[in-house]
C-alpha cells in the first residue's frame, strides 16, 4: 500500500505542475495508476468489488480535483469503476447460473440488503426483459450486443449470496481482482492503440488531390494523414500554427519529414484559406456529451469558417476522450489560463502589468486561453477508434451511457461536476 | 439611367465575369464612352479634348492606377505624434486594457462572456469591394475605375463590362511598350473616335477593347486605335441599348489595365528584365497563389541602393519611400500613401518640363514612372491607387494657360489638400462619429493596430468614457503589442466570430480607400509577405522546429497580409461621409468619384 501512495502522490503532483502533455498520455498513466492500486488493494472475503470501487475512488477523486479541465482523467475513472462492476456482475452471474438460482429475484434482495442505489424501473425492467448487459459506453459505440452476461445489479456481495456461497469466496475474490486487471490492461490497451485504429479509417476519409486544413498539432491528426499517404494517397496539407504554443510548427516539421505536402500558414489567414480547402480535419482535447468539442484554443474560429464554406469539420478523437459530462460554460469553466510570456515580453510590458498604478489592479490584463468550446452543431464528424459517429449520436449514446451508470458513478460524476465548477470559479476570479 | 439598365447591370456582370482571371480566359474589356466623357469635359471648353487626351495617355502608361490590395487597412501611423504615442502610453490612456494577443482564436471565450462588446475593427477598404459583391455577388471583377456617377449602370447594359484583370505590374511592360508616338497615334485616334461619335450622334462609339482582354495588355493599346473607330459602331449595332447612352461610354481610358498574373511566365519575363528591383526566384511557391508576386525579401536594400545613381529619372525623395517600403519601414495605407504623396510634392518641386515637352504630359509620365517603381518595391495598396488617380486626373487639369510655377504651386497644394481633407480630417469625421457608438461600461475588441481605432479610443477615454479594450494580436506582425494595432489578415475570422456572437461589428475607414473591385475570396488577389516569418516567432527562440527544413521541396510557408471580409459580417461602416450600412458603399464610391476625378 505504501508504494501505491507514492505513486499517487507522485501522478498527483504531476497532474496539479501540468507536467503531462496530452490526454492521451494522462489517461494512460492514470489507468496504469488504478490499475496497480487495485492490485495493492486488499479485498475482503465478503463485498470485494465494493472494496476495490471503494478504493479506486478514492483515489480517482484525488486525481480529479488535482486537474479538473483533464477530463481524461475522470473518463478512466468512470471506465475502471465500470470494469469493476461489470466483472464483478459476470462472475456473480457464472456463479449463481451454477447454483441455479433465480437471478432476477435474488438481484433485488441484494439491491436493498447492501444499501445500493436501485436501478432504475427501466432499467430493472429492461433487465429482465432481454439477456442484454447494461449497455457500457463501449458496447453502445461498437454496437455489439454482448448476449454472454445476464442482467444484474452493481453488487454483487450480497449478504444472502454471501451465505449461500460462502465456500465459493475466496476463489472468486481472487479471480475478480484478476479479472479485474486483465480488463484495465485490455482499456491501456484500447488507449495504447486507438490512434492506429483511427489511422486505419484515413483511406476512407481522404482522396486523392484533397486539400486538408488542421490546426495545431495533435498525435492523432498526424497518424491520421499519414496512414492516408502511406496508403498512397497524395494530397496537400494545411497547417495553421496554433499560436501561441506554436505546435503547427511540429506537426508541420513531422509532416515534411514524412514526406507529406505541407504548407504551413498564420492562424488569421483561415479564413482567407478555408474556401480552397476540402476538409479540416482536428484533434480534440475532450468530446462532451452533447457532442460540443474542447478543443485546443483557435478552433472555434475554424469550425465557424468550415461551415461558412460549408467545408466538412472532421474531429478525431479516441474513446478515452469521451466524455459523459455536459458542458456548461465551457468557454470559462472548462478551460485553464496560460502564462501570459506566451504572449508578451515581461520585460517589456512589465510597468503595464505592475500594480502601482493606484486602482490595485493592473491596466494591463493578459488572458491567455488554453481551450475553445466547439459546439455540435459546427462538428460534420467524429471519427473514433469504433468508428465515425455524427455529433447527435454522441449525444444519444452518451444518454443510454449515463442511464446505464450505477447510482454510485452517478453520485461521482456530480462530484466532479462540482470540482469542474469550483475549479471554473477560481478561473474566472484569477 | 433608366432603372432597367441598373438592374442590368447587377445580372450583367454575373453571367460575363464568372470565373477568375486566369491569364486565357479573355475578361471583357468595354470600351471607352468618348461621349460621356464629352459631356464631363465640355464646361472647360478650349482645352477639353487635350485634357481628355491627357487623362488617357496618363493613364494607359500607368495601368498601375488600379491599385491593387483589396483591402488596406488603416494604418499605423499618420501623424508622427500619434505614432509616437507608445504602446504604454497608449495603455495608460485607455482605462482598462485586456491584451489576448494570442490570435483571433481566444475571440470567442472572450467575447461571450461579455454579450455587449462593440467590436471596432480597423479599416479597410474593401467595404467597397464587399458592397460591390452584394449586387455581382459572385465574381473576381474588377470594373471600371474611374466611373462617372451612374455610368456603372450603362457598362452594365451595354454589354461590356469591364472586367480588369488586376495585374497592378503590367504596367512595366505595358509603359516600355507605348511609345511616346504609339500613345499620340492613340490620342489622334481617340480624338478621331470622339469626333466619329459626334456625328453619329447617340450611337455608340464604345471601344470595344475586347482585343485588350486577352493576356497581353500591350496589343489592347495597339487595338485601340483602330478598334475604337471599327468596333464602336459595330458595338453600336449589336448593342441597340448602348446606342442611345453612348454619350457617356468613353470610359475606356480610365480603365485600369489588368493586373499581371506572375504565373504567366513571358510576361513575367519580360516585366523583368525592366525592374529595378531585383526580383527574387522563390522557393516552394505556393501553388494557389503563383499568380501573386512573390515575396520580395529587404536584404535587397544593398543591391538598390547602389542602384540608385544608375536611375536618372528617378527622384531621390521617391526612390527613398520605395525603400523604405521595401524594407517595410512604412507600411499601413495611410502611412504610405502620405509618404508616397510627400514624395511626389517633393519631385514636382524639383520638376522642370524638358524642352519641346509639356508639362502635362511628361509630368504624367514621370509619375506613372515613380509610381511603377514603387509597385516593384511593394505592390500598391487602395489608397494609394485612389490617390494616384487623383493626382494624374489633377495633373491632367491643368489648363494650358498656366505657367510651370504655377502649375507646380497648384499640383502641391493639390496634394496638401488630398493628404489633409481625404486622410486627416476624415479621420477626425470618423473618431467623431464613432465615438458617439462608444458607451459607458462597453467592452470593445479590436484587432490589429489602426490608427483611427486609437484615435478613437483615445478621444473616448478623453471623454471621460469609462470602457474596456480588449485587443486581439496575431502573429506574424504582432502589430497589435504597439497599441498595445492595421487590420490585416485576420479581420474575417474576428469579424466572423463576433457575428456569430451576435456582436457588432464596426469598420473604421476612409472614404478614399474605398474601392470598386468585386471579390470572393482573398485568393485571387492578395499580398504574399515574408515566409521566413512565418517559421521563426519572434521572440520565442524556442520555437524552432523548422530550422532546417525551410529548404524541404514539400513545405512551403505562406504569409498572406489581407483577407476579404463577407459584408455580412459588418454591420456599419464609419468613414468621413457618415455611418453607412456596407450596402451603401457603392453608393459612397460613386460619389467620390464624381466629386473627386471628375469635377
Amino acid at each position: 500500500m505504501p508504494d501505491t501512495q507514492a505513486l499517487v502522490n507522485d501522478f498527483l503532483n504531476k497532474l496539479k505542475k501540468r507536467k503531462i502533455e496530452g490526454s492521451q498520455a494522462t489517461a494512460k498513466q492514470t489507468a496504469e495508476l488504478l490499475r496497480s492500486v487495485i492490485s495493492q488493494t486488499r479485498v475482503p472475503y465478503t463485498n470485494q468489488a465494493a472494496a476495490l470501487i471503494q478504493s479506486v475512488k478514492a483515489v480517482g477523486e484525488g486525481l480529479i480535483a488535482a486537474n479538473p479541465v483533464e477530463l481524461a482523467v475522470g473518463n478512466v475513472v468512470r471506465r475502471v469503476l465500470h470494469i469493476i462492476r461489470e466483472e464483478d456482475l459476470s462472475l456473480t452471474t457464472a456463479a449463481m447460473a451454477g447454483l441455479n438460482l433465480s437471478a432476477v429475484s435474488d438481484d433485488e434482495d441484494d439491491v436493498d440488503g447492501d444499501n445500493q442505489p436501485v436501478l432504475s424501473a427501466a432499467a430493472i425492467a429492461a433487465a429482465s426483459r432481454s439477456t442484454l448487459r447494461p449497455p457500457s459506453l463501449q458496447t453502445l459505440l461498437e454496437d455489439v450486443p454482448d448476449s454472454a452476461a445476464v442482467p444484474h445489479t452493481s453488487s454483487s456481495g450480497g449478504d444472502s449470496e454471501g451465505k449461500s456461497k460462502s465456500a465459493d469466496k475466496s476463489s472468486r475474490s481472487r479471480k475478480l481482482k484478476h479479472d479485474v486487471i486483465e480488463a484495465v490492461n485490455e482499456l491501456i490497451q484500447d488507449i495504447n492503440t486507438c490512434h492506429e485504429q483511427i489511422a486505419e479509417q484515413a483511406v476512407e476519409h481522404i482522396h486523392q488531390n484533397e486539400v486538408i486544413l488542421t490546426l495545431g498539432s495533435s498525435r492523432t491528426v498526424l497518424e491520421f494523414l499519414c496512414a492516408a499517404k502511406e496508403k498512397k494517397r497524395s494530397f496537400r496539407v494545411f497547417v495553421a500554427e496554433g499560436a501561441p504554443r506554436y505546435q503547427g510548427h511540429l506537426l508541420a516539421k513531422e509532416l515534411v519529414t514524412r514526406g507529406l505536402q505541407t504548407t504551413l500558414i498564420t492562424d488569421s489567414a483561415i479564413f482567407a484559406m478555408i474556401s480552397r480547402v476540402n476538409m479540416v480535419i482536428v484533434g480534440a482535447h475532450a468530446v462532451m456529451a452533447n457532442g460540443g468539442v474542447i478543443a485546443p484554443v483557435g478552433l472555434n474560429m475554424v469550425a465557424l469558417a468550415a461551415q461558412k464554406h460549408a467545408v466538412p469539420f472532421v474531429v478525431l478523437a479516441g474513446s478515452h476522450k469521451l466524455c459523459p459530462l455536459y458542458p456548461h460554460h465551457p468557454e470559462v469553466l472548462l478551460n485553464e489560463l496560460r502564462s501570459p510570456s506566451e504572449l508578451l515580453d515581461f520585460g517589456e510590458f512589465s510597468d503595464c502589468l505592475d500594480f502601482g498604478s493606484g486602482i490595485g489592479a493592473p491596466l494591463l490584463h493578459v488572458v491567455n486561453p488554453t481551450f475553445d468550446y466547439v459546439p455540435p452543431k459546427l462538428v460534420s464528424l467524429f471519427i473514433t477508434d469504433t468508428g465515425g459517429h455524427n455529433p447527435s449520436y454522441i449525444a444519444e449514446i452518451y444518454q443510454l451511457f449515463v442511464m446505464s451508470l450505477r447510482g454510485e458513478d452517478m453520485k461521482f460524476k456530480s462530484e466532479i461536476m462540482k470540482t469542474n465548477c469550483i475549479a471554473g470559479g477560481n478561473l474566472v476570479k484569477s | 439611367m433608366d432603372p432597367r439598365r441598373s438592374a442590368r447591370t447587377v445580372s450583367d456582370p454575373k453571367v460575363r465575369q464568372v470565373g477568375f482571371f486566369t491569364p486565357a480566359a479573355p475578361p471583357e474589356r468595354s470600351c471607352s464612352d468618348p461621349p460621356h466623357q464629352q459631356d464631363l469635359i465640355q464646361p472647360q471648353s478650349p482645352s477639353s479634348t487635350q485634357v481628355n487626351d491627357h487623362s488617357r495617355s496618363g493613364n494607359s502608361l500607368s495601368p498601375v492606377m488600379i491599385p491593387p490590395p483589396p483591402h488596406h487597412h488603416s494604418d499605423t501611423l499618420l501623424r508622427t505624434a500619434l505614432q509616437v504615442s507608445s504602446p504604454k502610453t497608449a495603455l495608460s490612456y485607455s482605462a482598462k486594457t485586456v491584451t489576448i494577443p494570442t490570435e483571433n482564436d481566444d475571440v470567442p471565450s472572450s467575447l461571450s462572456p461579455s454579450r455587449k462588446v462593440v467590436a471596432v475593427k480597423s479599416p479597410s477598404s474593401y467595404p467597397g469591394v464587399r458592397a460591390i459583391s452584394v449586387p455581382a455577388s459572385e465574381l473576381t471583377t474588377v470594373s471600371v475605375v474611374n466611373l462617372p456617377p451612374g455610368i456603372s449602370e450603362k457598362v452594365g447594359g451595354g454589354a461590356s463590362v469591364e472586367v480588369q484583370n488586376d495585374r497592378p505590374v503590367s504596367s512595366k511592360s505595358l509603359k516600355e511598350k507605348t511609345s511616346k508616338a504609339e500613345r499620340r497615334a492613340m490620342q489622334e485616334a481617340q480624338r478621331a473616335a470622339k469626333a466619329a461619335a459626334k456625328a453619329e450622334g447617340t450611337k455608340a462609339s464604345s471601344t470595344a477593347t475586347k482585343v485588350a482582354t486577352s493576356a497581353n495588355t500591350k496589343p489592347s493599346k495597339a487595338a485601340k486605335p483602330s478598334s475604337q473607330k471599327n468596333d464602336g459602331s459595330q458595338f453600336a449595332a449589336s448593342e441597340k441599348k448602348v446606342g442611345d447612352r453612348a454619350p457617356e461610354k468613353d470610359r475606356k481610358k480610365d480603365a485600369p489595365h489588368p493586373r499581371m498574373q506572375y504565373d504567366d511566365t513571358s510576361r513575367v519575363e519580360k516585366a523583368k528584365k525592366r525592374a529595378v528591383v531585383k526580383q527574387t526566384e522563390v522557393r516552394n511557391r505556393v501553388e494557389l497563389f503563383r499568380h501573386l508576386p512573390q515575396y520580395e525579401h529587404g536584404t535587397q536594400l544593398p543591391d538598390l541602393e547602389t542602384k540608385f545613381f544608375e536611375l536618372d529619372p528617378m527622384h531621390p525623395a521617391v526612390y527613398k519611400v520605395g525603400l523604405q517600403y521595401l524594407s517595410g519601414d512604412i507600411r499601413g495605407g495611410n502611412a504610405r500613401c502620405i509618404a508616397m504623396f510627400l514624395a511626389f510634392k517633393e519631385a514636382i518641386k524639383d520638376y522642370s518640363t524638358p524642352p519641346e515637352k509639356t508639362l502635362i504630359r511628361d509630368l504624367t509620365a514621370r509619375i506613372s514612372s515613380y509610381v511603377s517603381f514603387l509597385i516593384e518595391c511593394r505592390p500598391l495598396s487602395v489608397s494609394m491607387g485612389n490617390a494616384i488617380k487623383f493626382l494624374k486626373n489633377q495633373i491632367a487639369k491643368l489648363p494650358l494657360a498656366l505657367s510651370e510655377s504655377e502649375a507646380k504651386a497648384t499640383l502641391m497644394s493639390d496634394i496638401d489638400r488630398f493628404i489633409n481633407e481625404k486622410i486627416i480630417v476624415a479621420e477626425k469625421v470618423i473618431v467623431k462619429h464613432a465615438v458617439t457608438k462608444i458607451r459607458d461600461g462597453d467592452v470593445l475588441l479590436t484587432y490589429g493596430a489602426s490608427s483611427a481605432v486609437e484615435m478613437i479610443l483615445l478621444h473616448a477615454h478623453e471623454l471621460g468614457k469609462q470602457f474596456r479594450v480588449v485587443v486581439v494580436d496575431s502573429r506574424p506582425k504582432l502589430e497589435g503589442q504597439l497599441l498595445l494595432l492595421y487590420s490585416r489578415v485576420g479581420t474575417a475570422c474576428v469579424a466572423m466570430v463576433a457575428h456569430a456572437f451576435r456582436v457588432p461589428v464596426l469598420v473604421c475607414c476612409e472614404a478614399y480607400k474605398f474601392h470598386e473591385r468585386v471579390q470572393l475570396d482573398s485568393i485571387c488577389f492578395n499580398e504574399l509577405g515574408n515566409p521566413d516569418a512565418i517559421s521563426k516567432v519572434h521572440g520565442r527562440e524556442d520555437i524552432n522546429y523548422l530550422d532546417g527544413l525551410v529548404n524541404r521541396e514539400n513545405l512551403q510557408l505562406l504569409n498572406l497580409v489581407y483577407d476579404a471580409t463577407p459584408s455580412d459580417y459588418v454591420s456599419m461602416i464609419i468613414t468621413d461621409y457618415g455611418m453607412i450600412p456596407p450596402t451603401s458603399v457603392p453608393v459612397i464610391v460613386r460619389e467620390y468619384r464624381r466629386e473627386h476625378l471628375w469635377s
